[in-house]
């Protein structure tokens, strides 16, 4: 028994009631729609794949190359339109530029405390805090002067920080407010190490490079930013785990699983293509991002990911990597049983697909007597050709073994492959050119069947020049 | 002659197999004798199929086109490896035990890769430490020190396990079998040769390095029957090796191609198999096909949709296969003798043309059983495409109506799906050939059939430009005509409808025509100017259309109406699921369009975009002011005060104000246009949706604005300026790319040049993305072509494995849909 989608039910649930329909009018009104849904659904046998791929692609050719764009008025620049869907649809493990969209509970939901949460989340490097430093090359000791209020407002423990800073063959010491890093080695660029312990991570979230906190259109503040770390941002005290996202699809994968990196895709996809001002329909898209996920991890579309995995042999080597294919099914002694639609086409059949997954069992209406006979004696008159053209043949063949037969000596030599007599070649040359002579005499009578459709000759010329057999199946 | 293949098994060929398909042994490097005869036992033996018409092949007696070739083989005096599973035999090396020849585990199934990559240093079985393999690239290796020759392959292989081969997933055959002794030569007519004009001899690629093969194994087998040095016999070997390696693949890395005279690398088997051009894409997914045509298109509103005009040239090369019958031999006898038949075709398959000389003769002898081929004529059922064919829809069948003239014509409202225009495009058009493919044709891939997109559920098919100005200019108030005036427009327009009766007929009543009387609609048009307070059928602009039982009402009909992508009353009309009647009301309304603007005519001019002398001033100021607003934000960031916008320098800071300043000056500008530009035919055709923008008016009649490389102001060119127009280190809007000018004053020669760059950069965007997606379309067709959607509502893929549990969640169809949606409202008659 089919059922309404759920969201049509409701409508006509309340429209009846709204109307205050009797029960009888009401089970029309179910019937109607449902007589309305039906007509909706697929056909058995749809080629959904391919639709879908197509009305994936063909927006695909519209839209921009460039690859940054403002997002909003946030001021972060993430990558969108055709580098953005190629991203998606690859799989790429980092997106060019991740972002994250950050929401803030309600206990945490004022300018201060969302400022507070922005600056723990973000990254701060050593040079973030620092002031000045200053080298001293002869001892091999640079003293940084660090900011005593910023430090504080990042709760950064200054004893802690010596150990976060993860450079060999250095010492740090702490002297009141500086932090004093010598060198254990000599000889070494002062200048190089002081940049390197410049740029070491302190404090925050790694990778998160720019944070931006804003007001949305719900009057809620959130922060957006540059650079993700699902996991650790959602450990975070005062974000809301439960709606804080990002657009690295793996992260998502990581945290929530891959149902939630399935509607990562979705959303992502839609999201791009949307903004581009273009417009496709929603269960492509989910179609994609299905197959995209339904081995429970993410696959990208190209040789590595889903082209590259499929069951068929044939299909895998008729996309890329030929060679590759062919080799490793021959090593595996692996069979093709021809269950798609490349592989039929290779064969010359019908894709199992559409129309072309269903025969005609019916029979045809009953022929009057007197065209049946017309019919038995065309069919006969066919067969009887065929036959003469297949006997033509074995005479042919019978002739030429006859001929073999007288010249079965030199055969014989051929094998066993040694120099001849200048009298055993002349010999076999004559024996041949009277073969030969034979053969021509019986080819002349036959009636050319190919007066069919030959190229004009210089399109013949081009193609008999790549030197490669083009042979007609008659 | 049929086969069907049911299934294809892979795996690596037996040397006794390679001697039992052969019918010869190749045992000389020539090819043809004195006589030009081919020589016996050469790689061109008569007896392994025939290239020349005329010729009978020696072993089964067929002519060239029975004779499917007989393969040959030769046998090589030493074993070399086979080049295209060198990896695969590094990988049993490295894995085989090099004293007891045990495959170096105990455990059972593990990958020969797997386990080749994590080799133990001694046998598990024997104990015996394994020395390391060197594989140098592209075919030798080492043990140790030791040259590990394929003979040695050989032997160590053939010790081997049956068990042991299980384990690691080898069920091809035997490892041994990858190091040939024998080598099959294929047939020759997979490598024919072709007579040059002066009848030279060319040979095919594979000829000439399988003469190469055997000539040198010839001379190795030679050298060591006389015992000669073993660097001698290495040397040949190498060289045996060389060939029969680039035989197989001529694009290793490691060694030199193998060239021919000319310099060309030669095509070895997997180049023929590769790539675009390769036998798989190039000959059995993509076949030349005969009985098609191609031209250039030009449109005709008259026609229907879903026909094409097909010019007489081209109707009378292309044939249809017709049976004659008892019923229609008198047809056909008429048709050969009025020259509609080109081709008759006598029960055993001779096929003979028809000529005035034999006419007579071929109506006396025709009967039942024949077949004739007759050209096209109006109402066959052709395929029409249009290349690049992204979609579906870019093929779809039309029925022929022979026209005089040399282009394929066609409606203008079909342009949409194809992507057509008629600067010089090109279409090609394909005669079908059996009744079964006419039928699927005309049942399935009929325009009328396609006008609703998979793709978003919307109409794809609609009136376009010039038919949608018609229209809209039609249904405007205040366009009446007498009965006399709309029954001759409706007759040139080709309409056979009633008339209302009344003394004047107004545009609305005419655009009525074609609505069916089942649609009752209301909805906002393109025109409707989104008024704060929205005064529905009164509005001014005749924003809101409102049709009440196939009659308009009120409001325009427009883009949003009629047009393609967005027409409203066409996904109206698609609800009452009748494709014939749909197809119709497109038609009428296109040609009513087109009859009432050729009525009216439409001009325009340079005049239309005239401003009087005090708007022009207050674009002026307005202009100034946007460039004046531009150059405080310069002078801010030269004295280091500018504001710095989150996460950007103040260099880009000022980049991104100044882009914004500029465009709301644009604005401001656009504005003032569009409020004080008289209406003209222009107006009408931006307003209508039928072509252009509020942009382009602007950019025509007042500025043109900011030009953008990338997104961002013009930088390029000169070190610290755009171009010697300007001094070093200027900042100024004008210096980057702003046009202050519009199209009809004219550009300063600077502001051309920054039109021509923005013109540039959309070419090569337009090259770099039409390649790049090309290629993401490949991969996703490759990686969802094989999902269906079974009867059960799941879709799978060819393996059965399911990806969805009911297609599309809720089984909609987007192509029957409204818009990828069901709006059962459409569709009840209770409440
Ligand atoms: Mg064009
Ligand atoms: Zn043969
Ligand atoms: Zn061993
Ligand atoms: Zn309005």
């Amino acid at each position: 028994m089919m059922k309404l989608p759920e969201k049509i039910e409701q409508q006509v649930e309340e429209f009846a009631k709204e109307k205050k329909m009797t029960p009888d009018k009401k089970k029309k009104l179910h019937e109607e729609v449902m007589t309305a849904y039906k007509m909706m659904l697929y056909s058995p046998e749809e080629a959904i794949g391919i639709i879908a791929a197509q009305s994936l692609s063909e927006p695909a050719t519209q839209m921009t190359m460039r690859t940054y764009h403002f997002a909003g008025t946030a001021g972060i620049q993430v990558t969108l339109g055709l580098p953005r869907i190629l991203e998606i649809f690859d799989a790429k493990k980092e997106p060019e530029t991740p972002a994250m969209t950050i929401y803030i509970d309600k206990k945490h939901q004022t300018e201060p405390k969302v400022t507070h949460i922005a600056e723990m989340i973000k990254e701060v490097k050593l040079k973030d805090v620092v002031t000045t430093s200053i080298m001293d090359v002869i001892n091999m000791v640079v003293k940084f002067r660090l900011n005593d209020e910023k430090i504080k407002r990042l709760e950064i423990d200054i004893k802690k920080v010596s150990s976060k800073i993860k450079i060999k063959n250095i010492e740090i010491g702490v002297q009141g407010k500086d932090l004093v890093v010598t060198s254990k080695k000599e000889n070494i660029n002062i200048h190089k190490l002081r940049y390197k312990i410049l740029e070491s991570h302190v404090s925050g979230i790694k990778n998160i490079s720019q944070v931006i906190i804003q007001k949305d259109e719900f009057d809620e503040w959130v922060i957006h930013t540059l650079g993700s770390n699902l996991k650790k941002v959602c450990e975070i005290e005062g974000v809301d785990g439960t709606r804080t996202t990002t657009n690295n699809i793996f992260e998502i994968k990581e945290v929530f699983g891959i149902e939630a990196a399935r509607n990562a895709i979705i959303k992502e996809a839609m999201h791009t293509i949307e903004e581009q001002g273009l417009g496709v329909d929603i269960r492509y898209v989910m179609l994609l991002a299905d197959i995209m996920t339904f081995n429970e991890k993410i696959m990208g579309i190209g040789r590595y990911g889903i082209a590259g995995h499929k069951h068929s042999i044939i299909a895998r080597a008729s996309f890329e990597e030929t060679k590759k294919h062919l080799i490793d099914a021959a090593v595996k002694g692996l069979k093709d049983d021809l269950s798609g639609s490349v592989e039929n086409i290779i064969m010359n059949k019908v894709a199992p697909m559409g129309t072309g997954s269903f025969t005609l069992i019916g029979s045809l209406p009953k022929v009057p007597s007197e065209i049946k006979k017309e019919y038995e004696k065309i069919e006969k008159e066919m067969t009887k050709r065929r036959e003469e053209v297949e006997a033509e043949r074995l005479k042919v063949l019978e002739e030429q073994k006859q001929a073999e037969k007288v010249a079965e000596e030199p055969k014989a030599e051929l094998l066993t492959e040694e120099p001849k007599t200048e009298k055993q070649k002349e010999e076999k040359a004559a024996k041949k050119t009277e073969k030969k002579a034979k053969v021509g005499e019986k080819t002349k009578k036959e009636p050319k069947t190919r007066i069919a459709k030959k190229k004009p000759a210089t399109e013949k010329a081009k193609k008999s020049a790549s030197s490669e057999t083009k042979k007609k199946k008659k | 002659m049929t086969s069907n293949i049911n299934s294809l098994e892979f795996g690596i060929l037996n040397p006794e197999m390679v001697r039992q398909m052969a019918t010869i042994r190749i045992v000389t490097s020539d090819l043809y004798d004195a006589d030009g005869y081919p020589v016996d036992g050469g790689v061109m033996d008569s007896r392994m199929g025939v290239i020349d018409p005329g010729m009978r092949c020696r072993t089964c007696g067929g002519n060239i086109d029975q004779c499917k070739g007989h393969f040959g083989y030769l046998e090589l005096a030493k074993p070399v490896v086979h080049v295209l599973f060198i990896k695969v035999v590094y990988s049993l090396i490295k894995c085989t035990c090099q004293k007891c020849g045990r495959i170096l585990t105990k455990s059972e199934k593990i990958g020969l890769e797997k386990l080749a990559k994590n080799i133990p240093a001694k046998c598990p079985y024997c104990d015996a430490q394994q020395k390391k393999v060197v594989f140098i690239k592209p075919y030798t290796f080492n043990l140790g020190k030791d040259e590990f020759d394929s003979e040695k392959v050989r032997e160590m292989f053939e010790k081997i396990p049956d068990e042991d081969l299980k384990k690691i997933k080898f069920r091809g055959g035997r490892p041994e079998w990858l190091v040939l002794t024998l080598l099959p030569v294929s047939p020759v007519n997979t490598r024919p040769s072709i007579t040059l004009e002066t009848g030279e001899r060319s040979e095919d690629d594979l000829t000439h390095k399988l003469v190469d093969i055997v000539r040198i194994n010839q001379s190795l087998r030679e050298n060591i029957d006389i015992g000669a040095p073993e660097f001698i016999i290495n040397d040949l070997w190498e060289l045996v090796q060389y060939h029969v390696s680039t035989l197989f693949d001529n694009e290793l890395t490691g060694i030199p191609q193998a060239r021919h005279r000319s310099g060309r690398p030669l095509r070895g088997m997997i180049q023929r198999l590769k790539g675009k051009e390769g036998r798989i894409r190039g000959n059995l997914l993509g076949k030349r096909v005969n009985f098609s045509a191609r031209t250039v298109i030009s449109p005709d509103p008259m026609l229907s949709v879903n026909e094409v005009g097909v010019p007489e040239e081209v109707a009378s090369e292309l044939t249809i296969p017709e049976h004659v019958t008892p019923l229609n031999i008198e047809v056909v006898k008429n048709m050969i003798l009025t020259g509609k038949v080109n081709y008759v075709l006598r029960p055993d398959g001779r096929k003979i043309k028809v000529t005035d000389d034999n006419r007579n003769d071929l109506i006396r002898l025709i009967d039942k059983g024949w077949i004739i081929e007759r050209k096209l004529k109006d109402g066959d059922v052709v395929l029409f495409n249009r290349q690049p064919s992204l979609h579906k829809v870019s093929i779809m069948a039309h029925y022929a109506v022979v026209m005089p003239y040399k282009t394929f014509r066609m409606n203008p409202s079909v342009c949409p799906p194809y992507n057509a225009d008629f600067d010089g495009d090109e279409m090609n058009l394909h005669a079908l050939q059996t009744q079964e493919a006419r039928t699927e044709a005309s049942l399935l891939m009929d325009v009328k059939h396609n006008i609703i997109s998979p793709k978003f559920g919307g109409s794809l098919v609609g009136l376009d430009l010039d038919q949608v100005t018609g229209i809209y200019m039609l249904t405007k108030n205040g366009v009446e005509f007498t009965p006399e005036e709309a029954a001759d427009m409706l007759a040139s327009a080709g309409i056979d409808a009633e008339l209302p009766n009344k003394k004047k007929i107004t545009g609305k009543d005419l655009a009525s025509i074609p609505i069916p009387k089942e649609i009752n609609m209301k909805f906002k048009a393109n025109i409707c100017r989104q008024c704060a307070k929205c005064v529905g059928e009164d509005c001014k602009n005749e924003g809101m259309v409102v049709i009440k039982k196939g009659q308009l009402i009120s409001g325009v009909l427009d883009k949003t109406a009629i047009g393609a992508f967005k027409g409203k009353i066409i996904n109206k009309i698609n609800t009452l699921g009748d494709d014939e009647q749909l197809k119709n009301f497109i038609d009428v309304m296109g040609r009513l369009g087109t009859a009432y603007l050729m009525k009216r005519g439409l001009t325009i001019g340079i005049s239309d975009i005239d401003l009087s002398k005090s708007v022009m001033n207050d674009i002026q100021k307005d202009i100034q002011d946007a460039v004046s607003k531009a150059n405080k934000l310069i002078s801010k960031y030269n004295e280091g005060s500018i504001r710095a916008l989150p996460g950007m320098t103040a260099k880009e800071s000022l980049e991104a104000q100044m882009l914004n300043t500029l465009a709301g000056g644009l604005n401001e500008v656009s504005k003032i246009v569009v409020k004080n530009i008289s209406y003209s035919d222009i107006i009408a055709m931006t307003e209508s949706g039928a072509k252009g923008s509020n942009i382009n008016t602007t950019q025509m009649a007042a500025c043109v604005g900011s030009e953008t490389i990338l997104g961002e102001r013009i930088q390029r060119g000169y070190m610290g300026r755009t171009l010697p127009h300007f001094e070093v280190g200027d900042l100024s809007a004008a210096s980057h790319g702003f046009v202050a000018r519009g199209f009809k004053e004219g550009l300063l020669p600077y502001e051309f040049f920054w039109n021509l760059m923005n013109g540039r950069e959309g070419l090569m965007d337009k090259s770099l993305r039409t390649r790049k997606s090309g290629y993401m379309q490949r991969r996703l067709i490759n990686s969802l072509q094989d999902l269906k959607v079974f009867d059960d509502m799941t879709v799978r893929g060819s393996n059965g494995e399911i990806i969805q549990f009911f297609a599309g969640e809720d089984g909609i169809d987007p192509s029957k849909s409204d818009w990828g949606k069901l709006e059962w409202q459409n569709y009840i008659t209770v409440g």
